[in-house]
């Protein structure tokens, strides 16, 4: 067994493990989700500090899209087999998060090519107009 | 549940494609790159979920999928650059709306249709969840309010306010606690949502629209914590990830912004700053020196260095297109001009880059506070085009000013000032600024982008 194989398939021994545990809303499950938590917050610092404040708009409003990941937990809402109630606010925050994803990383996507080192860069001319 | 290795590591995937679309960001060249990752992160984060076997009906995802697929489209293509703190305050509004969402049905679900207690853990989780979600939704729903002009931008304050809002604040939160060892309270938990709903509104309504940038971070950094708890309580870690990676960088942008302004966040939120303070800022003397146009022209003409220095006024009048004519044209003439943006100029981090940006000012033109203050003495003529506070000399020399200890772009030390304005008042925060008094500064009175390209003429005519 290669060792790449033998680390993927620790990995999966170990969500698995975190599966399992979710069953049972517990300490166990806390754990990793904490560990989770601690070092998605140590790589957020480390990564965005190195944001400069020329792009501080378009991280505010890419970070944004990134969290609208919620959409994720809303589509559940809204397709399982749950109470009327449950599934019309699903249905509500499906709508909004996926307002916040699509426009979020397209808004984010225009600011960013208006963004040019030099005059006569490659430069999008259609940019040049709107707003004059 | 069952565990589904497919939907896990298609998580996966999307919390790396994520982290890397942020480290992108570290430079405007990588950036685009870095963004087309994460939002392909995204698709596969929302493919994956489809597959998840708890989902028996597809009807209402695909209905919410495409409507807010289609607003959210409809929204980023017509938006202004001018209106992106409005924009980014409402999406703001959507995301933190969708958590909260996703807490409540969550909750409403154990407690109606499974009848079965929620464990102490998860309630901990939804009830972040909720409480952050909710104060989000309303606090920025009012900051949009604020920066869209739809209510006047100045604190609203009244007597015993913070007292209020603190013990608002303590009675949610005693409600949170009561409910982690009793979740079956559903009453209370819905006490507990509106509370929170209203402390957002009471939170925002003191705060000046020149204090907006830190707002808007820190509503950045809630909605970010929001969905973050949203996958404690559902038990996923690509939302604890991505969640926490928004909560941290609206962390860090309102540390800075804070910083921009030598204050402290409480000072910021309870402070209500901007209210019609008593005035200390020393009685200035003095008249206002009014210039014409066609002399500011003469002047930038013949300069060897000159400095824009850019603040919200620039885009309330639409002026940032104005702005780079003029630059340009004093290029051609072989003017060296540079652009100095104060880190809380504008409304939202980075507002008035985003601006110059879009009216093709390159970026190597745009230079940061530590950057151009040493310039500023080598510098023949700045022209400051509706920005008041981040210019004010009062904030370096005069201790007992409100704005002291704020880093200003120290434009008084150039050789000339012009200070482009609509009128003789005050600026937003209602302090008087010395720098309109001083000897070698000229008043341009009027809308900026007329006075700009009034200028422009000018200078390609002498």
């Amino acid at each position: 067994m290669s060792v790449a194989a033998f680390i993927s398939s620790l990995f999966l021994f170990v969500l698995s493990e975190t599966g399992e545990a979710a069953k049972s809303a517990s300490f166990e499950t806390l754990m990793p989700s904490l560990y989770v938590f601690a070092l998605a917050a140590f790589l957020g610092y480390q990564v965005i500090s190195r944001v400069p404040p020329l792009l501080h708009t378009p991280l505010m409003s890419a970070t944004n899209a990134i969290s609208a990941i919620s959409v994720v937990g809303a589509i559940v809402t809204a397709g399982a087999h749950y109470n009327m109630v449950a599934k019309v606010l699903g249905l509500t925050a499906v709508i909004s998060a996926s307002i916040n994803v699509v426009g979020g990383f397209m808004i984010t996507d225009r600011m960013l090519k208006m963004f040019r080192e030099k005059i006569g860069g490659e430069e999008p001319k259609k940019e040049l107009k709107k707003g004059a | 549940m069952k565990f589904n290795y497919f939907i896990e590591l298609a998580y996966l995937l999307a919390s790396i494609l994520f982290i890397f679309g942020l480290k992108g960001l570290s430079n405007p060249k990588t950036a685009r790159n870095g963004m087309n990752m994460a939002a392909a992160g995204m698709l596969v984060a929302v493919v994956g979920t489809l597959f998840n076997a708890e989902i028996v009906s597809y009807e209402l995802i695909i209905i919410g999928l495409i409507v807010g697929s289609l607003i959210g489209a409809a929204m980023s293509i017509w938006m202004p650059m001018t209106a992106m703190p409005q924009r980014t305050a409402l999406s703001h509004a959507f995301g933190a709306l969708a958590a909260s969402l996703v807490g409540i049905s969550e909750y409403y679900r154990y407690a109606v249709d499974l009848q079965e207690p929620i464990s102490s853990f998860k309630m901990t989780a939804l009830g972040f969840e909720v409480l952050f979600g909710s104060l989000t939704v309303t606090g920025s729903l009012l900051a949009f309010a604020k920066l869209q002009e739809m209510m006047r931008g100045t604190p609203i304050t009244y007597k015993g306010q913070n007292v209020l809002n603190v013990s608002l604040f303590i009675l949610a939160a005693v409600i949170f606690i009561y409910l982690i060892f009793d979740p079956t309270q559903s009453t209370l938990f819905y006490v507990m949502v509106g509370l929170s709903f209203l402390f957002g509104i009471l939170l925002v309504l003191p705060i000046g629209a020149a204090d907006m940038p830190v707002v808007m971070a820190l509503m950045n950094s809630y909605a970010g914590l929001a969905s973050a708890a949203t996958g404690f309580a559902i038990g996923n870690n690509v939302l604890i990830i991505a969640g926490t990676l928004d909560g941290f960088s609206g962390f860090i942008l309102s540390i800075l912004m804070c910083k921009a302004m030598n204050r402290s966040i409480t000072n910021v939120l309870f402070g209500a700053f901007g209210s019609p303070v008593e005035d200390t800022s020393t009685a200035v003397q003095g008249v206002m020196r009014e210039v014409s146009a066609e002399d500011v022209a003469m002047q930038l003409a013949y300069a060897r260095q000159v400095v824009f220095v850019p603040g919200y006024g620039m885009a309330t009048a639409q002026a940032q297109h104005a702005v780079r004519e003029l630059g340009e044209s004093l290029e051609h003439r072989g003017v060296i001009v540079k652009y100095a943006i104060h880190p809380v100029a504008g409304r939202m981090p980075g507002h008035m880059n985003v601006l110059l940006a879009e009216a093709n000012v390159p970026y190597s033109a745009l230079y940061e506070l530590e950057q151009i203050n040493p310039e500023m003495g080598a510098t023949d003529v700045c022209v400051v085009i509706g920005a008041n506070d981040v210019v004010n000399p009062d904030a370096r020399d005069n201790p007992t000013s409100p704005i002291a200890g704020m880093p200003i772009i120290e434009v008084d030390k150039s050789h000339s000032v012009i200070v482009l304005k609509r009128g003789k008042g005050k600026g937003f925060s209602g302090i008087e600024n010395p720098l309109f008094f001083k000897q070698n500064t000229g008043m341009l009175y009027g809308d900026a982008k007329a006075s700009l390209t009034k200028l422009s003429q000018a200078v390609l005519q002498s």
